[in-house]
C-alpha cells in the first residue's frame, strides 16, 4: 500500500508548555548565553543563521524532542493490544481516500510530522515493519515510555549520558532475561506447529481479523509451513513472494480461503479453452501487439498505397511467424506480460491455446517461479526453453469475478490466500494484518525461539532489570529503575486499552512474577491475571528482541541531543 | 568617507550605493567577527569528547540528521554569517586533511578568539596579537613533536591501531560496539594499505549501509557490495569462480551517434532489417559467451529480448550498475571496463571467487556480494542499524576511524588524548612566553590559556568540575613531568592516558593547532565588513 498523506495528523509543533516550564525554573540557558554575548562583545551577533532557521539549545531542545516523541507514542498507544482501537486516516490527496487501521507502522507512515524527534520514532517503527513485520506499535510505545521516564530523571538533574549508560545496561540485562526463558520447539514438529498457531493467533488477535483468528491463523500457518517444507530447495525461506494474497470484496471474512495453487486475476481470451489439463505453460515478456523493428532510426517510408499494404502484410507475416514459433514450443497455455492484440489472440485460439495477456510483472514472476518455467522473450530455439507445467488450469468464479486458477503446480510451496470481506477497507486492513502474521511466522520459522505473550515478557524483563537496579551502585541505578518502569508501561497500556483496572492488575502480576518461573500475564478476555502458557498466547522472540533493542536505541539517540538546529524550510512553488 | 576627490577636485564614488550597505569598521568589526566565531564554537563545544552531546539538525526538506561530528554539524547548519562560514570552512579542511578532530579545531579557534578579544580591549593591535599567536603555535607544534611517541605496529600486530580507533569512536553514538567497529576499520585499512610506501587509498574502501538488523551485524566484506540484483529473476543467485565482463554498453539495439535514418520502403528491406536485429542481440550475447565470461556487469539497461537471451544462454547479468561501483569492481576483480562488445577479450575479464545475491528482511531487498576477488585490495564496510540516521552516523564514525588508521600508517607518531597534549603544550607555551620581550608576550600567554579550554570543555562535558580538574591535572603534569596526564572522561580512575589507551595522531593534533591559528589570524586581520543590507 502506498503511504497516503492524511489530514487527521495533529501537527506537532514546538509545544507551548516548554517555555512556561523553563521560565518557571528561571532563565533558560540560551537566554543567559545571549546576555553574556551581548555583554562581553558589546555588539550582539546579528544573525548567525539564515532567516527562518531556528536553533534550540539545552533544556529547551531536550524538552522539545521529549514532548514530540511522547506525543507520537500517545497517539498510537490506544491501538496496542487485543482491545486496541483503530484509527481512521484520511488522505489529503485526490478523493480523500480513507484507511482504517490499527497497524502502528501504517498509521505513523501517513502522518505529517514537524517534530524532529517524532520522526526518529516513525523511522524505527518503519524499520520494525520491514525487518520483523510486527510489533510496530510496541516499539514506539516503549521508546516513548523510556523518554517519559528519562524526562523525569533529567528533571532531577541526572545527566543524559548517565541515563543512557543505565538504559544500555538495562537493555542488555532484559535481553538476557528473555533468553533464559525462551522456549524452542524446533525439534518437535507438532509442538512447533502449535507454537506457530499460537503466535499467529496472538498477532491476529489485536487486528480486525480477531473474530476469525483461528481461521486465519490456520491459513497463515499452512501457508508458511508450505514454504518451510520446500525451503531447503529454495534458499531464503523468508521469501513470502510465493504466498499471494488476492482481495475480493463480497462475502464475509470467514469465506476467505487458502488455495493450493496459483490464482491469476485475469481473463481468458475469447474462444479459447476454459479448462486445460496437464498444461505446458510458456511465460513470456514480449510485444504481441506490433513487433516493432528496434534498430534506432528505422522508419517506414513508402511512395504508394500498394507498398503500404505489402509492408503491412510483411508485418502480419512476422507476427504470424512469431506465433507459430511460440506454438512450436508444444504449449497449450501462453501467458504474456504485455498486451496481446486481437490478431495473435485469434491465432492462438485457432491453435487451441489458452492465451493470457497483460499479466502484471509480479504475477509473471510468481507464475514463472511456481510453475518452474522461465520468462522468455525470444522464441528461436524451442528445445532449450524451460516450460512451466501444471496439472490443471481452469477458470473459476469468486464472487462475481472470473479468475484463472492454476493447480497442481510444480513448486509445492506456492499458494494463494483469497480474502473476502464486506468492504475494501476491511479487506485492506485484513491484508495488512495477515501480512503481519505471515512475516512474524516466517521469521519464527527461521528463529524458532518463542516467548509467552500478554505482557509476560515485559514482566520478566522488568523483574530482571529491577534486580539489576538494586545491585548497581551510583546514579545509573535510577536509570535502570526507570527502564523497568517503562517496560511495565506496555502491560499497563494493554490493560488500560481493554478498560481494565491496570494498577490492580499490574500489582497482581508483579506479585505473581515474584515467584520463580511464573507464566502469569494479562488475560484481557476475563480481565484477570492468567497463565499465558495455558491460554496459548505466544510471541516470537525475535519480535520482542527487536522491539527492545530498537526502542532503546531510539531513546538513546534522542537523549543524546542537546541542540536542535532547524534549517529554513525549502520554499515550494505550491503547497497543497 | 566613501567619497574621494580626484586631482581636479571632482568627487567620485568608491563604494556604490553606500546607504544600502551596512558597514562595520575598526574595533567594532573585529568584535563583531569575534563574537560570531565564538558563537559557532559555542555550539560545538558541548559535542566534544566521549561524553559530548549530539545535535539534531533538520534540513530544508525536513530530513533529520543526528550527529556529533563537528564537520557535519557545521556543514548542515545553514550558517549565514560570513565569519561563521569561515569556521565552517575550517572544520571542513580539517575533515579533508585529517578526517578527525573536526570539533576540536573549532573549539580551539573559538577559544583563541575569546582570548584575542580581551587583548584587543587592552588596546593591543590585532596584528601583534596575530603574530603572537603565530609564535605560540610554532612553540606548541614543536612541543607536540617532542612529546610524541613512536607507535609500533605491523600487519600482524594491529592491536595498537585498534585502540586508537576506539578513542575516536568513543565520542560517537556507536560507542556501544566500538571494539567491533574499530577492528573493522583497522582491518579495512590494513587490507588496502601499502605499508612500503606508507600510503592508503581510502577510495578502495567503500562504506555501504542498509537499514535493518543491528549495529552488531555490521561486517567487513573482502570484496564489493553492489545494491543491485540479477537482471532476470531466474538467473542463478550464486556463481563460483566468476569471470566477469564489465561493460559500459547497453544490451540494446545500436544507436549510432550521428544522425541517420533507415528508410524501409520494400518488404525485403523490412525482413532483412528484422533478421539483422535478431542477429545483433544474438551476437552481443555470443561475444560475451565466447570470451568465457560467466557474469556480465553492465552500466546500462537490457532490452527484454537480450535479457532473455542472456538468461537462456545461462549468462547471469546485472544491469544499471553505477559508474563508481563499476570502477571499484574493475579494480577489485582486476578486469577492464569494456566500452564495446567487439573489444571483449578473455584478458579483460575480471575474476572473483564468489558472487552471490543476498536477501534482507521481509521486504524484497537484495544485494550482490562480489567476494574473493583477484585483487583483494578493495573492501567494503557494510553497516546495519536500526534506522537511517543511525546508519548515517555510523558511516561518519567509520569514516573518522578509517582516517585515523590511515594517518597512523602514514606517520606513526602519536600524542596522548583526553586533553593531555593540550595541557602539556599550554605549559610549554606559558613557560616560553616570558622570553619574548614585546607585546607578543601577552598574545603568547593568551594562546596558552586558549589551549586550556579544550581540556576544560572535555571536563565540563563529562560532568567534572572544569577548573578544579584542569588545575589538578596541570600540576600533576608539571610535578611528574609526565605529558600523558589528561582528563579522566570515562571515570576510569586514572589520569594517565597511557593506561587508558587514549591516543591521537600527532599530525592530527598539529594540524588542529595550525589551522585554528591561521583562521584566527585571518579573522583578526579584518577591520572592515561591508555587506549589503537586506530588505
Amino acid at each position: 500500500m502506498k503511504p497516503t498523506p492524511t489530514t487527521c495528523s495533529p501537527k506537532i509543533h514546538q509545544p507551548q508548555t516548554t517555555s512556561t516550564r523553563t521560565v518557571s525554573r528561571g532563565r533558560t540557558q540560551s537566554e543567559i548565553e545571549e546576555e553574556w554575548l551581548a555583554r562581553s562583545a558589546g555588539i550582539q551577533v546579528e544573525r548567525l543563521f539564515k532567516d527562518e532557521a531556528t536553533e534550540e539549545k539545552g533544556e529547551r531542545a531536550r524538552m522539545a524532542s521529549f514532548v514530540g516523541a511522547m506525543a507520537i507514542a500517545d497517539l498510537v498507544k490506544t491501538t496496542l493490544g487485543p482491545k486496541g482501537m483503530d484509527k481512521i486516516l484520511q488522505s489529503t490527496g485526490r478523493g480523500h481516500s480513507v484507511t482504517v487501521t490499527n497497524d502502528g507502522a501504517t498509521i505513523l507512515k501517513s502522518l505529517h510530522i514537524d517534530n524532529p524527534a517524532a520522526k526518529v520514532l516513525i523511522d524505527i517503527s518503519k524499520v520494525q515493519d520491514d525487518e520483523v513485520g510486527d510489533g510496530t506499535t510496541s516499539v514506539v510505545v516503549l521508546a516513548g515510555e523510556l523518554l517519559r521516564e528519562a524526562e523525569k530523571l533529567v528533571a532531577t538533574k541526572i545527566h543524559p549520558m548517565t541515563i543512557i549508560s543505565g538504559y544500555r545496561m538495562a537493555a542488555d540485562c532484559a535481553r538476557s532475561a528473555l533468553l533464559e526463558r525462551v522456549m524452542d520447539n524446533k525439534e518437535d514438529a507438532e509442538k512447533f506447529r502449535s507454537d506457530l498457531m499460537k503466535i499467529a493467533m496472538t498477532t491476529l488477535s489485536s487486528k480486525i481479523l480477531s473474530q476469525d483468528k483461528e481461521h486465519f491463523a490456520t491459513l497463515a500457518v499452512d501457508a508458511v509451513m508450505r514454504l518451510k517444507v520446500s525451503s531447503s530447495l529454495y534458499f531464503g525461506s523468508t521469501n513470502l513472494e510465493s504466498i499471494q494474497i488476492i482481495k475480493k470484496a463480497g462475502g464475509s471474512l470467514k469465506d476467505s480461503f487458502l488455495d493450493e495453487g496459483f490464482i491469476l486475476d485475469k481473463k481468458i481470451g475469447l474462444g479459447q479453452p476454459k479448462r486445460i489439463e496437464n498444461a505446458n505453460i510458456l511465460v513470456a515478456n514480449t510485444a504481441m501487439d506490433t513487433d516493432k523493428v528496434k534498430i534506432y532510426g528505422a522508419r517506414v517510408r513508402v511512395d504508394s498505397m500498394a507498398k503500404v499494404a505489402q509492408i503491412e502484410g510483411a508485418e502480419k507475416e512476422k507476427m504470424r511467424e512469431k506465433v507459430q514459433k511460440i506454438i512450436g514450443h508444444g504449449i497449450n497455455c501462453f501467458v504474456n506480460r504485455q498486451l496481446i492484440y486481437n490478431f495473435p489472440e485469434e491465432l492462438f485460439a485457432d491453435a487451441g491455446i489458452l492465451a493470457i495477456e497483460h499479466a502484471d510483472f509480479d504475477g509473471i514472476e510468481r507464475l514463472a517461479l511456481v510453475t518452474g518455467g522461465e520468462i522468455a522473450s525470444t522464441f528461436d530455439n524451442p528445445e532449450s526453453v524451460k516450460l512451466g507445467h501444471c496439472k490443471l488450469i481452469e477458470e473459476i468464479m469468486i464472487g462475481e469475478d472470473k479468475l484463472i486458477h492454476f493447480s497442481g503446480v510444480e513448486m509445492g510451496q506456492a499458494c494463494t490466500i483469497v480474502l473476502r470481506g464486506a468492504s475494501f477497507h476491511v479487506l485492506d486492513e485484513a491484508e495488512r494484518s495477515l501480512h503481519d502474521a505471515l512475516c512474524v511466522l516466517s521469521q519464527t520459522v527461521n528463529d524458532s525461539r518463542v516467548l509467552l505473550g500478554g505482557g509476560w515478557p515485559e514482566m520478566v524483563m522488568a523483574k530482571a532489570v529491577d534486580e539489576l537496579a538494586r545491585k548497581t551502585p551510583g546514579k545509573k541505578s535510577h536509570a535502570i529503575d526507570a527502564f523497568s518502569r517503562a517496560l511495565l508501561a506496555i502491560p499497563t497500556t494493554i490493560a488500560d486499552n481493554a478498560g481494565l483496572d491496570s494498577a490492580e492488575l499490574i500489582a497482581q502480576l508483579r506479585a505473581e512474577h515474584h515467584k520463580e518461573n511464573s507464566n502469569a500475564g494479562i488475560d484481557v478476555i476475563t480481565g484477570s491475571v492468567g497463565d499465558m502458557g495455558e491460554l496459548g498466547i505466544s510471541e516470537a522472540f525475535k519480535v520482542k528482541q527487536a522491539v527492545l533493542l530498537s526502542a532503546t536505541e531510539a531513546a538513546e539517540m534522542i537523549l543524546r541531543v542537546d541542540e536542535i538546529i532547524t534549517c529554513a524550510p525549502r520554499r515550494r512553488e505550491d503547497r497543497m | 568617507m566613501a567619497l574621494a576627490f580626484d586631482e581636479y577636485g571632482r568627487p567620485f564614488i568608491i563604494l556604490r550605493e553606500q546607504e544600502s550597505k551596512s558597514r562595520l569598521r575598526g574595533l567594532d568589526a573585529q568584535k563583531a567577527n569575534i563574537s560570531a566565531g565564538v558563537a559557532v564554537a559555542r555550539i560545538l563545544r558541548t559535542s566534544l569528547g566521549p561524553k559530548g552531546m549530539d545535535k539534531m539538525l533538520q534540513s530544508p526538506d525536513g530530513d533529520i540528521t543526528i550527529t556529533n561530528d563537528g564537520a557535519t554539524i557545521l556543514e548542515q547548519m545553514d550558517v549565514d554569517n560570513q565569519i561563521g562560514k569561515l569556521m565552517v570552512e575550517l572544520s571542513r579542511s580539517q575533515d579533508y586533511e585529517i578526517g578527525d578532530g573536526t570539533t576540536g579545531v573549532v573549539v580551539m579557534a573559538g577559544a583563541l578568539l575569546e582570548q584575542a578579544e580581551r587583548l584587543l580591549e587592552r588596546g593591543i593591535h590585532p596584528i601583534r596579537v596575530a603574530e603572537g599567536y603565530e609564535i605560540a603555535s610554532k612553540i606548541a607544534v614543536d612541543h607536540l613533536q617532542q612529546i610524541s611517541h613512536k607507535f609500533e605496529f605491523s600487519a600482524t600486530h594491529i592491536e595498537p591501531l585498534v585502540k586508537t580507533c576506539m578513542t575516536t569512536l568513543s565520542s560517537k553514538i556507536v560507542n556501544r560496539c566500538k571494539r567491533t567497529l574499530a577492528e573493522i576499520a583497522v582491518k579495512a585499512v590494513m587490507a588496502v594499505a601499502d605499508l612500503e610506501r606508507k600510503d592508503v587509498n581510502l577510495d578502495l574502501i567503500k562504506v555501504e549501509g542498509k537499514v535493518g538488523g543491528k549495529l552488531e551485524d555490521t561486517e567487513l566484506i573482502y570484496g564489493i557490495l553492489v545494491d543491485k540484483d540479477m537482471s532476470h529473476p531466474q538467473m542463478p543467485k550464486q556463481i563460483e569462480d566468476a569471470k566477469i565482463a564489465i561493460l559500459t554498453c547497453p544490451f540494446e539495439p545500436p544507436k549510432p551517434k550521428t544522425k541517420h535514418k533507415v528508410d524501409i520502403d520494400t518488404v525485403e528491406k523490412f525482413q532483412t532489417l528484422r533478421q539483422q536485429e535478431q542477429k545483433y542481440f544474438d551476437d552481443m550475447v555470443q561475444q560475451c559467451k565466447d570470451v568465457g565470461a560467466t557474469l556480465v556487469i553492465c552500466q546500462w539497461g537490457f532490452d527484454d529480448e537480450a535479457n532473455h537471451l542472456l538468461m537462456h544462454r545461462n549468462l547471469p547479468a546485472v544491469r544499471w550498475v553505477g559508474g563508481v561501483e563499476l570502477e571499484l569492481i574493475a579494480i577489485a576483480t582486476g578486469g577492464r571496463i569494456v566500452p564495446r562488445f567487439q573489444e571483449l577479450t578473455p584478458e579483460k575479464l575480471g575474476k572473483a571467487g564468489l558472487v552471490r545475491e543476498k536477501a534482507f528482511g521481509t521486504t524484497k531487498d537484495r544485494m550482490l556480494y562480489i567476494e574473493h576477488c583477484a585483487n583483494s585490495r578493495a573492501v567494503t564496510v557494510f553497516i546495519r542499524g536500526g534506522n537511517k540516521m543511525m546508519i548515517e552516523e555510523t558511516k561518519r564514525s567509520i569514516h573518522d576511524a578509517l582516517c585515523v588508521a590511515r594517518n597512523l600508517i602514514r606517520n606513526n607518531s602519536i600524542v596522548y588524548g583526553g586533553g593531555a597534549a593540550e595541557i602539556s603544550c599550554s605549559i610549554a607555551v606559558e613557560a616560553a612566553a616570558d622570553k619574548y620581550p614585546g607585546v607578543e608576550q601577552y598574545a603568547v600567554r593568551a594562546f596558552a590559556d586558549a589551549l586550556d579550554s579544550v581540556p576544560m570543555a572535555l571536563a565540563e562535558n563529562s560532568g567534572l568540575q572544569p577548573i578544579e580538574t584542569l588545575s589538578a591535572v596541570k600540576s600533576q603534569q608539571i610535578k611528574d613531568n609526565n605529558p600523558c596526564c589528561g582528563i579522566d572522561c570515562n571515570d576510569a580512575g586514572t589520569n594517565d592516558m597511557r593506561e587508558q589507551n587514549v591516543f591521537e595522531t600527532l599530525i592530527g593534533k598539529q594540524q588542529q593547532l595550525l589551522l585554528a591559528t591561521q583562521v584566527v589570524k585571518m579573522i583578526l586581520k579584518i577591520d572592515d565588513v561591508i555587506s549589503p543590507t537586506e530588505y
